[in-house]
């Protein structure tokens, strides 16, 4: 909402400053978003011809005298074909930034000639259109003043920023009442002019539809002559960022910013028969204003004659019987609309205009026909004319919204006591009828506020106009003791995931939560509920089923611009279906290139190989001991999702039931729909599926158990199948004697055409620690004997010879 | 006696002589073996009148015991020569770079320490942390909030929506946090003190918006809580965030349909450089809104609002670690960009305490 300061002091006295009045506008909630003090029009000054003679060389040029004030004429080039000695307009002396051409003046020289400034042209001070000649002034405006002055292009623009539940605020004389209230000045007295009309309005109205039109107000004028507006009117509409048009249409647009009343006016030549408000049919073509043609559906409400649908109710006039400066009868319109349908017509149809922004934020009804008159009498005083009565239709709704206000609600929730006069002050000023006496009191809202329904709405009133700087800050109760753990075990899951993940070198990202449908279906999803229905680009339309292809496409543009080994991870969320249960908490990491735990790249102490299935592996176990899990209480079974390569991946499991999570190098075709190039491993945890601890009475830890008897290592290597796992082995190892077996580690693996096709050799160092006495040989032996039986059983594994 | 002087002599310069420790062990052998000149004479003793022991014994023990000793001094020269010697063999370039300890190269981004930041503030105040979920309801995100049905504020939000159902239920996603809000008062009575951080959406994307971003609300429900605390908490949280002794903020009203009365909050700033300064300055810049709870929220928590009261803020995640860190721009804060996350990112171990200090 734009205004300026001449237009605000029309409806308010008041001797504040520009300053204080912007100061007051943004404490009170009408937040001041730009003030335009004009300054670049300080630099005009008025100045007169003195002599204008032929360009020596250019027919359409004429060199200029020009006194402008100081007493020494200056030279000026210029081509307007009304630059005659004894023009009095408006000059830029160089240096000067001119609005219309976009340009700071220099001293030109044209065809030889040097020109010490500019003589503008309307359009060149974005005064109109004008570019036929320069600014012609009367002889007698004072030679060597400020251009702007006289012209009244000083006065500064205030733009706010109007929330929506302000509709009152949508006018000027809305903005003043506010402005009172605060203190800065008082209100002019307004009244609606008494139109003593001449006949009853011919063109009668019927409402159809009166759910979408409580009322409507028309009334004819006959025999006006549509000229331009006046330049006081022209001046303010330009201020604001709107076209001068023509009087009747200007009138309309002045009186929607100046009382926030919006209007139409049809031109009543063209109207054919009388007026029905309905609903439109169907299909129903309607020719905007604006030229363009939409077609209507049923539940849009329109303005239509016997010739059809002349206006859309609340939103945009209809080209076909809009004025002209032709028009000599007019039909002048103050309606009511509905603000759900206008916001929904206008939303559908995409139009975005001041009625409608009006009109769907809601427009004062006591206002319909007091608008009427305003606008009829402009128009009578603008364009001359003789008004019929008025006609109105529909019954306009009184505000009957009573609040009962108990004062102490003020203090219950600001905490600042404000003085039950001075409250009743405030909401008086505001329009607000209070009535009663004592504790509470009766408020009756005014009908411009249709955002005030109760008590706490009333406490805002007094609070914004009292003053939110006078309520001091009041500390928040402690709560009176040490605070508790306060975050969830997923959320503390989520920061311990995070922070052993960058201590194993990784880089945090945070990727979209919506990602293409190729690469969503690449990942298991794609399901349909779970596409945007309006995403930004194809590229956001999915929401993710894994964090990984996010990485994925993130490590590939980190090689496109030549980091390529790049360890990335993200600690969030992906969704399995669109409820809150299939939203889940994971953390996902990618490592592409050489990217290892130890450094990437070479280095003369040795250079990083490619990623492979293990470097996941590790930094999935990492991600479970952080969380809480010991890595050793899991298994790992081989393969893993699609996604994955077959031979290369491996599922994280607890017990039959529970998945935590999978890692392994990409399969090739995954990569290649992600258009990503490897070698590079990854991998997902669920950490919404590891099961909470169990809760322990005390933290105290079980005690340490040390042996005084010497711990006994052997190796053992066996020969098994390629495809038998060595968690097999290694549990065959230890469970042969699980008391005295403290550790079994893999310390060799070699696969050669020594052991014969299709086997692998996997060495063991199994460590026994007795905790009674110091073994015997014959006591090693056995358990070393067990040992082998059991590999053999369970693995088919043979002691290598 | 010269007798011994002279071979005490011969003995310690034949030691001196020893030039490794073979050559030293042929003259311990030489002079105290079995057959050695000193053992020789020591085995006279026996045969020597009482007087004649008295003064031989004492002077060959001594003899036998000055060279025991030239002997293990000897031993010792040697035996640091030669791991010197060694030592000097196996000289090495230190100055070798090594490679950096995983944990120097790691990174956490700027958001989870900022979110880490504002809990380590907040659960000093006695606020919890609640999370909801990031595709919502038009119910949670929208009416129960107190948006009516096409309200124009609604439009406000440009929100990302799924298609619509067969049963015309269309899920969305949310376009604050504002919806665990509601879902924490249907789980939990007050008195409600929470912090939401969390996932938002808006289709909207240009330089300052991201269809994607953070959010952190709060909500503080009980039969007292009033502008005066909000307006405490928000001004120590700021002061606390970012780290200053003292910061000027203005709160202006404004209007959420979820609060009544609706504020907003600018901070007095001084952008005249290539850093935001806090307390100083005269630029507003425009960090939060905030409010108490709208009646009709209450009610739609299952609370009735003339027993309960309270207030609720929100506040842009990535928006205030911009501004105290810098990050000229908010979409790079997506683009996983390795440089970018080394750069503007935190170690692992920086974690951010009040009793530390947030930041170091």
């Amino acid at each position: 909402m734009k205004f300026t300061l001449s237009w605000l002091k029309d409806h308010l006295e008041t001797e504040a400053s520009l300053d204080e009045i912007v100061e007051a506008l943004t404490m009170i909630g009408l937040e001041v978003e730009a003030v335009d003090s004009r300054a670049q029009f300080n630099a005009f000054v008025i100045a007169k011809v003195l002599t204008a003679e032929r360009h020596p060389d250019a027919d359409k040029l004429q060199v200029l005298s020009v006194d402008t004030g100081d007493g020494k004429p200056v030279q000026v080039v210029c081509g307007a074909p009304n630059a005659r000695a004894g023009l009095v307009g408006a000059f830029a002396a160089p240096g000067t930034y001119v609005p219309g051409i976009d340009l700071t003046l220099a001293v030109g020289n044209i065809r030889g000639v040097e020109s010490h400034g500019m003589m503008c042209s309307e359009r060149e001070l974005e005064l109109s259109d004008a570019h036929d000649g320069i600014i012609d002034l009367p002889a007698d405006a004072p030679v060597g003043t400020s251009f702007a002055a006289y012209a009244g292009l000083d006065d500064p623009v205030i733009e706010i920023g109007i929330t929506p539940n302000r509709p009152d605020a949508l006018g000027v004389r809305g903005i003043a009442r506010d402005l009172e209230a605060a203190g800065i000045g008082t209100m002019k007295p307004w009244a609606a002019p008494k139109i003593a009309g001449n006949g009853a309005c011919p063109v009668k109205v019927s409402i159809e539809t009166p759910q979408f039109c409580p009322a409507f107000g028309l009334r004819l004028v006959r025999g006006v002559k549509n000229g331009p507006a006046p330049k006081w009117m022209q001046q303010r509409l330009r201020a604001i960022g709107l076209r001068p048009i023509s009087a009747l249409v200007d009138i309309t647009n002045y009186v929607t910013f100046d009382l926030g009343r919006p209007l139409h006016v049809f031109d009543a030549a063209k109207v054919k028969g009388h007026l029905a408000v309905r609903e439109a049919r169907e299909g129903e073509a309607f020719l905007g204003l604006d030229g363009r043609e939409r077609t209507l559906s049923a539940g849009m409400c329109v303005i239509a004659d016997d010739n059809g649908v002349e206006s859309l109710s609340g939103i945009m006039g209809g080209e076909e019987t809009g004025c002209t400066a032709e028009t000599t009868d007019v039909l002048v319109e103050s309606a009511l609309w509905e603000p759900l349908n206008v916001a929904r017509t206008g939303r559908t149809l995409g139009i975005n205009t001041d009625a409608r922004y009006r009109f769907e934020r809601g427009a004062d009804p006591a206002m319909m026909a007091p608008g009427l008159d305003h606008a009829t009498a402009l128009v009578i005083e603008l364009c001359g004319g003789e008004a019929s009565e008025a006609e109105i239709a529909g019954e306009v709704p009184q505000p009957d919204l009573i609040v009962d206000f108990p004062f102490s609600e003020i203090r219950r929730l600001t905490g600042i006591k404000v003085a039950d006069d001075r409250a009743v002050e405030i909401l008086e000023s505001l329009g607000f009828a209070v009535s009663g006496t004592g504790e509470t009191v009766q408020v009756a809202v005014p009908s411009w506020r249709p955002d005030v329904f109760g008590k706490a709405d009333i406490v805002e009133e007094v609070m914004r106009v009292n003053g939110v700087n006078r309520i001091a800050p009041q500390p928040l109760p402690s709560m009176g003791s040490v605070s508790q753990k306060i975050l969830t075990l997923g959320q503390t899951r989520s920061r311990n995931a995070r922070r052993a993940l960058a201590a194993r070198g990784m880089l945090e990202a945070v990727t979209w939560s919506f990602i293409s449908e190729d690469h969503a279906k690449a990942f298991g999803g794609g399901k349909p509920e779970l596409a945007l229905a309006n995403p930004i680009s194809a590229d956001m339309a999915h929401m993710r089923p894994s964090l990984l292809p996010g990485l994925l496409s993130a490590a590939q543009r980190n090689a496109d611009h030549g980091v390529g080994d790049v360890a990335l991870f993200e600690v969030s969320h992906l969704f399995k279906g669109d409820r809150p249960e299939e939203q889940h908490r994971v953390a996902s990491g990618i490592r592409r290139g050489t990217a290892k735990l130890d450094g990437s790249g070479r280095h003369w102490a040795g250079k990083a190989e490619a990623v492979t299935v293990f470097d996941a592996k590790a930094d999935a176990l990492a991600v479970l001991e952080a969380c809480g899990l010991e890595a050793s209480k899991v298994q790992i079974e081989a393969g893993g999702p699609d996604w994955l390569h077959p031979g290369r991946s491996g599922t994280i499991r607890l017990g039959p039931k529970i998945v935590l999570g999978a890692f392994g190098e990409l399969h090739p075709m995954t990569l290649e729909t992600l258009d990503v190039r490897g070698p590079v491993c990854g991998f997902e945890l669920y950490l919404d599926a590891i099961p909470a601890p169990r809760a322990k009475p005390t933290r105290t830890k079980p005690a340490l158990q040390l042996s005084a008897f010497p711990a006994v290592r052997r190796d053992f290597a066996f020969v098994l199948e390629r495809d038998k796992d060595a968690a097999a082995l290694l549990r065959a190892a230890s469970g042969a004697d699980k008391k005295l077996i403290s550790s079994v580690a893999v310390f060799d693996v070699f696969e050669g055409a020594s052991l014969g096709e299709g086997r692998k050799s996997v060495a063991i160092e199994v460590t026994l620690q007795p905790t009674d006495r110091t073994l015997t040989d014959e006591e090693i032996d056995a358990v070393s004997q067990k040992i082998i039986d059991n590999v053999a059983k369970s693995t088919g594994g043979v002691l290598r010879g | 006696m010269t007798d011994l002087n002279t071979l005490e002599t011969e003995i310690l310069a034949a030691i001196g002589a020893a030039g490794d420790e073979a050559a030293l062990d042929a003259v311990r052998v030489g002079a105290l073996g079995k057959k050695g000149s000193i053992s020789e004479r020591m085995k006279t003793l026996g045969g020597m009148s009482a007087e004649e022991r008295q003064v031989m014994g004492p002077a060959l023990n001594g003899l036998k015991n000055a060279v025991g000793d030239a002997i293990a001094a000897r031993k010792q020269v040697l035996k640091r020569a030669a791991i010197e010697q060694r030592l000097a063999t196996e000289k090495v370039d230190v100055t070798l770079p090594v490679r950096l300890s995983p944990a120097e190269a790691g990174r956490i981004h700027p958001i989870s320490q900022v979110v880490d930041e504002i809990t380590a503030i907040f659960s000093d105040m006695g606020f919890s942390i609640a999370e909801g979920p990031d595709i919502e309801t038009d119910y949670y995100n929208f009416t129960a909030l107190n948006f009516p049905e096409g309200h124009p504020a609604r439009e406000m939000h440009d929100t990302f929506f799924f298609n619509e159902k067969e049963d015309g239920e269309r899920m969305l996603l949310r376009t604050h946090t504002s919806p665990v809000q509601i879902r924490t008062m249907e789980a939990q009575k007050p008195p409600i003190r929470i912090v939401i951080p969390g996932k938002t959406y808006r289709c909207d994307s240009d330089a300052t918006h991201s269809p994607m971003f953070h959010q952190l609300e709060g909500l503080v429900v009980d039969k007292a809580a009033n502008v005066a605390n909000m307006k405490w908490v928000l001004e120590e949280f700021c002061k606390a965030f970012f780290e200053v002794p003292s910061l000027n903020m203005r709160f202006r009203p404004s209007f959420f349909p979820f609060t009544e009365p609706s504020l907003e909050v600018d901070i007095q700033c001084d952008r005249s450089g290539s850093e935001v300064k806090f307390g100083e300055g005269s630029d507003w810049m425009e960090i939060l809104g905030c409010g108490m709870v709208h009646p009709n929220v209450l009610r739609s928590g299952g609370l009735d609002p003339d027993e309960y009261q309270g207030f609720a803020w929100g506040i842009g995640i990535d928006r205030i670690a911009m501004l105290k860190y810098g990050m000229p721009d908010l979409r790079a804060f997506f683009d996983a960009d390795a440089r970018w996350i080394s750069h503007y990112g935190f170690r692992p171990l920086d974690l951010p305490t009040l009793f530390g200090g947030l930041s170091g």
